[in-house]
């Protein structure tokens, strides 16, 4: 995987090896905040920052860490960064730090994060394994944007808490709740498939 | 906050009506990928169960003796994850001297207990809601039950969906969230019987 250029890697992490889409990575921290959409983004900007940090860190540490107990090295790596995330909303979004809840915590247990940083900041630079959890995030952000945009549309009628809908319109209830997000997602991936599928059978 | 609540009423709500991985969504990445063959579905969820019940307990005491008396919140995600590593790792050392055959169905699953979002998650839980000791162990538990029996229903559920036609995109990860979802919804049916959040 050497020499991988930067475009080529955003493609395939936004779109072709989309971590969600592949391997349904790490959807157990995020899944749950997306009935709003204001929460998604700043969840998914916290992965997205811990991911490329911790790739950072990974790939610069990567020849002093000794390969019997880097797990567990780097699930601390990925805490060190999650804690900094943790403080810096308590700080700036008390609002929303709470209604998160246990949820931010849970971005170090976000196998997204450990993946890539096993997978590819073991083997590459820092600038380019930077660029790599950067864009990681990215794919993870779009889909559960996706998911999260349409859970707030149709279970509250509000686009980021503004209301965009009549108010004639009736909100759907399942859309606030568990399963609707499941069904999404679920949705989401095989739309994806399909796609893939479609263009794998035209080549 | 809700330290009045029964610990038979927690231990219901925490295994029906607020299931960690059906209303929570935690623990879901082993989840997916084991729950093809119930045997080890079964392994799985004993093994989540035993090391949920464990830590819980482990990080109730630390967090009442040492976190919040040394004023170490903002350490706690660390502590938590430390707790978590070091009790699989002696739990599969402790199975692999008693008992080997318990620890050829269940060692492989044990390393990966400790990225599941889970057993963290409860911790997480169990301080947010400041869950007194009993408390906390019923939670706990409750919610490996929880886990254990869902993830158990799932493998069931896709041994049939193995045979039914399901259209190619669909296929693999897609119809295994939607079945999530209808048991989901299955499981929400419990709410009416009693609400702990």
């Amino acid at each position: 995987m050497n020499g991988d250029s930067p475009a080529k890697i955003l493609k395939e992490n936004v779109w072709t090896n989309n971590p969600i889409f592949i391997q349904i990575l790490g959807i157990c921290s995020t899944l749950a905040v997306t009935n709003n959409l204001t929460n998604t983004l700043i969840m998914t900007l916290g992965v997205m920052f811990v991911a490329a940090f911790t790739n950072i860190t990974v790939s610069l540490l990567k020849q002093v860490i000794p390969r019997k107990v880097r797990m567990i090295v780097q699930t601390l790596i990925i805490a060190f960064y999650v804690i900094i995330v943790d403080i810096l909303l308590r700080a700036y979004l008390p609002e929303i730090s709470k209604s998160l809840g246990p949820y931010v915590g849970l971005i170090i247990t976000n196998c997204i994060i450990m993946g890539r940083a096993e997978a590819f900041a073991q083997s590459h630079g820092p600038l380019i394994s930077a660029w790599d959890g950067l864009t990681s995030g990215l794919g993870y952000m779009w889909v559960l944007m996706l998911i999260a945009f349409v859970r707030e549309i149709l279970g509250f009628g509000t686009v980021f808490g503004y209301a965009v809908l009549p108010e004639t319109f009736t909100p759907w209830t399942i859309m606030v709740m568990a399963p609707s997000a499941f069904f999404l997602l679920g949705s989401v991936l095989w739309i994806a498939k399909a796609i893939i599928l479609k263009k794998e059978r035209g080549k | 906050m809700a330290p009045e609540i029964h610990p038979i009423v927690l231990l219901f709500a925490s295994v029906f009506t607020s299931n960690i991985l059906l209303a929570n969504f935690l623990g879901m990445c082993s989840f997916i990928s084991i729950s093809k063959d119930m045997k080890s579905a079964n392994g799985l969820g004993l093994a989540v169960t035993v090391v949920l019940t464990i830590t819980s307990m482990l990080n109730w005491v630390l967090l009442k003796f040492v976190i919040i008396p040394l004023d170490l919140i903002y350490l706690r995600y660390i502590i938590f994850i430390i707790v978590i590593a070091a009790t699989v790792q002696i739990l599969e050392m402790i199975i692999d001297r008693v008992s080997p055959a318990l620890y050829l169905s269940l060692g492989i699953f044990l390393p990966l207990i400790t990225v599941n979002c889970a057993i963290l998650g409860v911790a997480l839980f169990m301080q947010i809601r400041e869950y007194n000791f009993v408390q906390t162990v019923v939670f706990s538990f409750g919610s490996g039950i929880g886990w254990w029996l869902a993830i158990m229903a799932l493998s069931a559920i896709n041994k049939k969906i193995e045979k039914a036609p399901v259209p190619p995109a669909l296929k693999g990860p897609g119809i295994t969230l939607i079945t999530i979802g209808f048991m989901a919804m299955a499981f929400i049916g419990f709410s009416g019987m009693l609400s702990v959040q």
